[in-house]
């Protein structure tokens, strides 16, 4: 007779750790290729395909960063909020609404001021704008204890209704003939992106300072220890007398701006005006989310699963023109990794060993 | 008026339809202790599923089945993650919403756009429906109206008489004295997915084949997240929750109502959203612990653990 037996694991190293992720990689992709092989495509052209298509050539690769930069930032807030346990599904609304704030900025005062002043203002803008719409479901939690996957998923919608009515209505450019969307930024307000490229590089290097901060925060400060507990043991947070709504509030003003600072970048960076919802941002929200779990909730990490997310989003348009594939096939590839990557974690946590016994 | 007030309400009863399938089926799932944030993509799997079998064989039940079966398919991949191999529920459901989505834009593509001639008749019950006013809102109706009144009845009934509506709570309840009592907790789990998985793929039908009559991705449009906010709302009861769908469903036909008014079309679109959010504050504000949600959802069970 076959006996499996499961025990908890206790020394779970990085390298075990890391190796648990190539794994599920492994599987998801393994599965993946069945759904192509379902769809009638040829797997492995396909999977080729998506990585030569994004790492393989230097015009895929500049994209790969350039779709990794909102990936970073989104990414690495939601290490912090998914580490305290707070489900922030709003990204994507905060991203929309850090465009919001930061193009009525650039649009307000970008004329008058040079480009090293309006540049940090925008940003500073967009930072606020993200950070303003992660607090009310913080608030909305603590408070009234609402479920925050549904006050984020909802507020998501309605910022997208709002960003919609304002592109339609009062924001319509005098430029843009009739056309949904804004004037273009003033030139002063717009980012400079490495020549042949589309790679706004000073929202990159933010990107990677920012992550960086953020990884010193939570393994080196007070607040990143207090976050981790209101994770993992809030009961003991509360006699150790952490405060929950101002811990909660630092967090998704955190998650929320970084979250704001991406849809600057989407903004100043790549489209210079403000236009339809799906058009800033391609879900960067959704994804970012994989993008945190594949980092183990380590900002630093999320730099890499960034990266490699980007990739994916790359590769999956590439397959859309050579093999006519939908655009929904880039979600099915995520889904099925991120379903993976939860399901590795029961291997890394427990020890399973399988003996023949009489 | 009259015909307006009675259209109105009508169409209420039908934007109703798809909540109350969806988040009755979610009120079992949570009951049983798990929680299910995938509703919205096994929706979408339902909706494109039933439009491509009713569309390819002109038998719109044919079209149901096969929904209910795809939704029970995905789901096992949600009991699988969460319950044998006790994964973060919240990342799980998320998962399974991506790849519902996913699945149903790769399936759907060579339908978006086209018409379903289809006609399911409308039931018209004798003697009820000659009542004035009452009769014509609630005794004439597409059958998915009738179907998601039964089965949120029935699934009352489940719950809160029947030997097994007792296993799925005290499931949700308290796993370990439930394993004791020589139930089969995951068993018992797993069902409740399955369950709430096949409700979801019905209230995606009703989207493709009943209320739009076609297919175009993202058609579902949140309704998925909104039921499991309607679960809130409910209190975990199927019963409450026919009120709840019936409350949303108005909101939705505001919108149109509110059209004429001159106000922005955006801002209607919001209200469902804004709705959602305020009543959720609302009953909070009213008493916070009569909320009384599954003590362990979302809470992973490890047997033989103490």
């Amino acid at each position: 007779m076959i006996k499996i037996t499961t025990t908890d694991r206790y020394n779970i190293t990085p390298f075990r750790s890391l190796m648990t992720n190539v794994f599920s990689l492994a599987a998801g992709l393994f599965v993946i290729s069945i759904i192509f092989l379902i769809a009638g495509v040829n797997p492995l052209f396909a999977i080729s395909e998506i990585f030569s298509g994004s790492f393989g050539s230097a015009y895929g690769f500049k994209e790969t960063l350039t779709k990794a930069i909102p990936l970073i930032l989104i990414g690495a807030g939601l290490t912090l909020a998914f580490r305290a346990k707070f489900w922030n599904i709003g990204a994507e609304g905060q991203l929309l609404m850090g465009a919001i704030f930061s193009t009525w900025t650039g649009l307000t005062f970008g004329d008058a001021l040079p480009s090293y002043i309006i540049v940090p203002m925008i940003f500073m803008a967009g930072f606020i704008g993200g950070a303003f719409w992660g607090i009310i479901p913080a608030i909305l939690k603590i408070k009234y204890s609402i479920n925050e996957v549904i006050s984020t998923l909802m507020l998501n919608y309605i910022c997208a209704e709002f960003l919609t009515m304002l592109i339609v209505g009062p924001w319509k450019g005098k430029a843009r003939f009739g056309f949904p969307g804004t004037d273009n930024l003033p030139e002063s307000a717009i980012l400079g992106v490495i020549p042949g490229s589309r790679i706004h590089y000073a929202t990159l290097i933010l990107a990677i300072v920012c992550a960086i901060v953020l990884c010193v925060v939570i393994y080196k400060t007070r607040f990143g220890y207090e976050t981790r507990v209101v994770g993992e043991n809030p009961d003991a947070g509360k006699y150790a007398g952490i405060d929950f709504l101002k811990t909660s509030l630092i967090i998704m003003a955190i998650s929320g701006g970084l979250a704001g600072f991406a849809g600057v970048g989407e903004i100043a960076g790549i489209h210079h005006y403000l236009g339809y919802p799906a058009s800033v941002s391609s879900g960067y929200g959704f994804t970012a989310i994989i993008v945190a779990w594949l980092a183990k909730l380590n900002p630093l990490y999320a730099i890499v699963s960034g990266i490699f997310f980007a990739g994916i989003l790359v590769g999956g348009d590439a397959i859309q023109i050579s093999l006519g594939l939908p655009a929904a096939t880039v979600e099915i590839v995520n889904g099925t990794l991120l379903f993976f990557l939860i399901m590795g974690d029961y291997f890394l946590n427990n020890k399973i060993s399988i003996r023949l016994s009489n | 008026m009259e015909e307006i007030i009675i259209s109105t309400l009508q169409r209420t009863l039908v934007a109703a339809t798809p909540l109350l399938l969806a988040t009755t089926g979610e009120i079992i799932t949570e009951r049983s202790g798990i929680l299910n944030l995938g509703i919205e993509g096994v929706m979408a799997l339902g909706a494109v599923v039933a439009f491509i079998v009713t569309i390819t064989t002109g038998q719109p039940w044919l079209g149901v089945l096969a929904a209910i079966a795809a939704g029970m398919a995905i789901s096992i991949i949600h009991a699988f993650a969460s319950i044998t191999l006790q994964a973060n529920q919240v990342v799980s459901g998320l998962a399974l919403t991506m790849l519902g989505l996913g699945l149903s834009g790769m399936l759907g593509k060579p339908y978006v756009g086209k018409p379903l001639s289809i006609k399911m008749n409308d039931i018209v019950i004798p003697y009820l429906s000659d009542i004035p006013y009452v009769g014509k809102v609630l005794f004439i109706g597409g059958p998915f109206f009738y179907l998601a009144i039964i089965l949120a009845l029935a699934s009352w009934f489940l719950l809160e008489r029947t030997r097994l509506g007792i296993q799925i709570r005290s499931t949700g309840e308290n796993p370990r004295a439930t394993e004791t009592q020589g139930v089969n907790v995951f068993l018992i789990r797993y069902l409740s997915v399955l369950i709430g998985g096949g409700f979801s793929a019905l209230a995606g039908a009703h989207l493709s084949i009943s209320y739009s009559k076609s297919w175009i991705e993202g058609m579902t449009a949140g309704r998925g997240w909104i039921a499991i906010a309607l679960t809130i709302f409910a209190l975990w009861n199927p019963s409450r929750a026919i009120w709840a769908a019936f409350l949303f469903g108005g909101i939705f036909v505001a919108q149109y109502l509110m059209q004429p008014l001159g106000i922005s079309p955006n801002f209607l679109s919001m209200l469902p959203y804004i709705a959602t959010l305020l009543i959720l504050l609302l009953i909070s504000l009213k008493d916070p612990k009569k909320l009384n949600a599954p003590a362990m959802l979302a809470e992973p069970y490890k047997r033989g653990e103490r």
